[in-house]
């Protein structure tokens, strides 16, 4: 690469958040680079929100979020295999109630 | 796992219709591939930019005006939601760029022809972004989840863009006799370069055959090219277009329309830089990036600052 390469300045990434509405989780649309917090929600909106995908944003420093890896995966998650019973069809119910339905 | 295992694995979960996340394993030529073609893909968006933004200040009607801003800045969006999916590939944005403007990557070849009149505007409304959207619709399925996400969003805006330059068209093919004759000369300028926008043929794709293997493509350059082909003819039809191609022709045996050969010697001078526009969209483009420096450094030294005197405060 040739050019600018001397000069390592990129604006930092941050992630982008946004809720498409009221009372729904918040979701991840992708990333933007931006210099601060205040222009990163700037150009969140203008990249992610520009048809109201969303009623509110978040932008998080992608450098501030720690992730699970695919490694951890199985032993991460896989406690919940093995307790059957913290879910409701581990119980049975008697017919009469049922058919009541 | 050795490596070979890994392969193995990876490939049944690509089989499975399973979709590659960031931060899964994945062979060294899948990620290679992918940054080669996302990138390739966002640089066309940016550089889609130009051709268009040409025409803003010389739209014939407010709304016209109105709605081709929109679009432009809908190319820009795109361009952003594909860099970011590059960027979770491990790579840096800078670096994409820079490798665009001063080395090798590629940008689609379509956007190295000039707009010569406003019904030029209309047209790659419909050619280039209905072409654009039958690509984009079989990317939405990719493997990789960032590059399906991206392109879904970029699905969801594109038939805004096919719509509104089919709908120009269909006017101007409706008005008066020199009206009619801009629309069918932009149609017939456009034609064949947007058929090439889907690339060589099978036999001749070398990347093909691994992309498909690997769901990072789900359908060939060909069957995407028929597709629209199909498509395209009967629009034509409607708003009384021709399509200057003597050998079109339906074909009752396959369902699909016959077309001619595609001047394939153009295709490859304009792929190796020599199209009417190349020099021209990498000069603009070059000088958008270096005369911004100064916006870049600024922002940051900016926000700095900012930083320093909140500090200061507390």
């Amino acid at each position: 690469m040739t050019k600018n390469s001397n000069n390592q300045s990129e604006w930092p990434l941050w992630e982008v958040f946004y809720q498409p509405k009221d009372g729904k989780p918040f979701e991840h649309a992708g990333s933007v680079h931006a210099a601060d917090a205040e222009m990163a929600m700037q150009n969140a909106r203008d990249t992610y929100a520009r048809r109201s995908e969303g009623i509110a944003i978040w932008v998080v420093p992608s450098d501030q979020i720690t992730a699970s890896t695919t490694e951890d995966e199985e032993p991460f998650f896989d406690p919940a295999n093995d307790k059957p019973y913290r879910h409701p069809q581990f119980y049975s119910t008697p017919r009469a109630v049922k058919k009541r339905k | 796992m050795t490596e070979e295992e890994k392969r193995e694995a990876f490939q049944e979960r690509i089989d499975n219709g399973e979709k590659i996340e960031p931060k899964d394993w994945m062979p060294d030529r899948y990620r290679q591939q992918l940054i080669r073609m996302m990138s390739q893909h966002a640089h066309s968006e940016i550089v889609g930019m130009l051709p268009e933004g040409n025409w803003i200040t010389r739209a014939p009607s407010l709304k016209r005006k109105m709605v081709l801003l929109a679009k432009v800045q809908d190319e820009a969006g795109h361009g952003m939601y594909l860099y970011s999916a590059t960027e979770t590939l491990g790579v840096r944005r800078k670096d994409l760029i820079e490798d665009y403007l001063y080395g090798s990557a590629k940008y689609s070849s379509i956007f190295n022809y000039p707009t010569l009149t406003f019904a030029d505007i209309c047209v790659i409304g419909w050619l280039v972004d209905g072409a654009a959207i039958v690509n984009q619709t079989m990317l939405a399925k990719s493997s990789y989840g960032p590059y399906s996400r991206a392109n879904i969003r970029i699905c969801r805006e594109e038939s805004f863009h096919k719509k509104q330059g089919y709908e120009m068209l269909a006017k101007m093919a409706d008005g008066t006799p020199e009206q009619q004759k801009m629309a069918q000369d932009a149609v017939n300028r456009w034609w064949w370069p947007t058929l090439m926008m889907f690339g060589p043929h099978d036999e001749d794709s070398p990347n093909s055959e691994e992309l498909i293997k690997w769901g990072v493509k789900t359908k060939t350059n060909d069957e995407l090219r028929q597709d629209f082909v199909d498509r395209t003819v009967m629009e034509a039809k409607a708003i009384g277009i021709t399509l200057p191609d003597s050998e079109l022709k339906y074909n009752e045996e396959t369902g699909h329309w016959n077309f001619g050969e595609i001047p394939w010697d153009e295709f490859w001078s304009v792929i190796k830089g020599d199209g009417p526009m190349n020099r021209e969209r990498m000069k603009a483009r070059r000088k958008a990036y270096e005369k911004g420096e100064w916006v870049r450094e600024a922002a940051m030294e900016y926000a700095r600052k900012q930083k320093l005197k909140e500090e200061k405060a507390s």
